[in-house]
């Protein structure tokens, strides 16, 4: 079996990850911050290493600035529902996921004000055009670090320069490169890092969170829950610290124990290393596809400008039929449609078909490429 | 003089952050449940050698750690 479906969640997932889940349960089982007795304060250090981890992955100085939430899509709300007040304005692009475009358009329906700045047919962002959207009444900018569909890279320093001009925050969605491609939070000016702890940070599914930057003022965030927190209990109002305005309610200790085991072997591997790695494989599945005659490949078609995302369609064959052939034929597993990001397939041009993604990760080999590719052409001729 | 301190803190992660920041910088500490004649928001304290107190004070401001208070513990 290959697995070629890392954009949407990694696999497999380093040993340690899956020791240091079963660790938590059997040596740190308490609920962490909730008591003083041993196994609570154990859990309680889990949670404080992998805060740790994911400060240190992000270069962030205060890890208490790390907000722990159930996954990607939470953290992007958290930001959307609890910031945005009456009269704001928010700048985002055509190529967001829904986990972005439909708390916007919710926003949007109850009078909330949204511009779409439209990317190009490949993915591309017009930074122009972009400059030319964002005034003094943008109160947020959200974009996606990279495309879950195309792999487009964002320039996320020039965004966040537009940004801060006019006075705006930037939320960065950076489900899809977090762990697999460098992010340094406080150089690239990003005030909102939301993250999913699943993918290229190679945690377990149910993890993820949300960054603040220096310069976020927390009490301008509302929580999107509020709740116990093993902190001020005497007080029947939400507390205003550092993590814990935000995480109401028994945390996903074991996940987290994971997340913290992830991203320390995405940190001994080095983002950097894992990088070139994906843009490897990447520039050989394009070059590949390229040879295959009825290929068509969506996207910057350049590995440096994107990550290991690659989306194509094949002359002749719906995205259904080759999805299941790859899977019942070949044995290999990718994601066929519209991955829930129908603004980014309507600007490529692939809606409502959608298109095969290829998406190789950490753990994928040069010769599951040429397999894959050898897949695509068997199917291309038959 | 006592031979030992608390520091108390208003939530666990704050006590974790202190707890990693000093053992880093070789300093004997142990987060011991909050004593009981001391209140705090938080179920745990850090107990640290009396004597280190000034350095410790350096320390976890340089790292910004939320300190609720260092109280002094006498030995039983």
């Amino acid at each position: 079996m290959i697995y070629l479906d890392n954009a949407a969640t990694s696999w497999p997932k380093p040993p340690e990850v899956l020791r240091a889940m079963a660790d938590f349960l059997e040596c740190s089982g308490g609920n962490p911050g909730r008591s003083g007795h041993r196994l609570s304060v154990a859990a309680a250090r889990v949670m404080y290493n992998a805060r740790e981890a994911v400060a240190e992955l992000f270069n962030v100085p205060d890890p208490l600035r790390v907000i722990f939430a159930p996954n990607v899509t939470y953290a992007l709300n958290l930001v959307l529902r609890g910031l945005l007040k009456a009269g704001d304005q928010v700048v985002t692009t055509s190529m967001e996921h829904n986990s972005v475009m439909r708390p916007l358009r919710a926003w949007q329906a109850s009078g909330g004000g949204l511009k779409v700045v439209r990317c190009s047919r490949e993915g591309r962002l017009d930074i122009e055009c972009l400059r030319a959207t964002v005034n003094p009444g943008t109160r947020l900018v959200v974009v996606t670090h990279a495309s879950n569909v195309t792999g487009n890279l964002m320039p996320l320093a020039e965004i966040a320069a537009i940004a801060h001009r006019a006075g705006a925050l930037l939320l960065v969605d950076a489900a899809q490169t977090a762990g697999v491609v460098p992010i340094d939070q406080p150089a690239q000016g990003i005030d909102f890092l939301a993250f999913t702890g699943h993918k290229g940070m190679q945690g377990p599914p149910g993890t993820g969170g949300l960054v603040l930057g220096e310069a976020v003022d927390a009490a301008q965030l509302q929580p999107l829950i509020r709740g116990g927190t093993g902190s001020g209990s005497e007080f029947e109002e939400q507390p205003e610290m550092l993590p814990d305005k935000y995480e109401s309610g028994t945390p996903n200790g074991v996940g987290i124990a994971g997340l913290g085991a992830g991203v320390r072997y995405v940190l001994n591997r080095g983002v950097a290393a894992v990088r070139a790695h994906e843009v490897e494989l990447t520039g050989l599945l394009l070059a590949g596809l390229r040879g295959i005659p009825g290929v068509t490949i969506y996207g910057p078609g350049s590995a440096a400008e994107m990550t290991a995302v690659v989306s194509c369609c094949l002359v002749g064959h719906s995205v259904s039929e080759v999805g299941e052939r790859l899977d019942e034929e070949f044995g290999i597993l990718t994601r066929v449609g519209l991955h829930c990001a129908p603004a980014a397939h309507k600007t490529i041009g692939t809606f409502p078909d959608g298109t095969i993604r290829l998406a190789p990760g950490p753990f994928t080999s040069q010769s599951d490429i040429h397999q894959i590719l050898r897949a695509i052409e068997v199917i291309a001729r038959s | 003089m006592s031979a030992y301190g608390v520091l108390l803190f208003h939530n666990s992660s704050s006590a974790m952050q202190a707890e990693a920041v000093l053992m880093r910088a070789g300093l004997k500490v142990k987060l011991v449940p909050t004593p009981r004649h001391l209140s705090s928001d938080c179920g745990v304290a850090l107990r640290f050698d009396w004597e280190s107190n000034t350095e410790i004070d350096t320390l976890l401001a340089k790292h910004r750690v939320d300190v609720a208070g260092a109280y002094p513990l006498d030995r039983k």
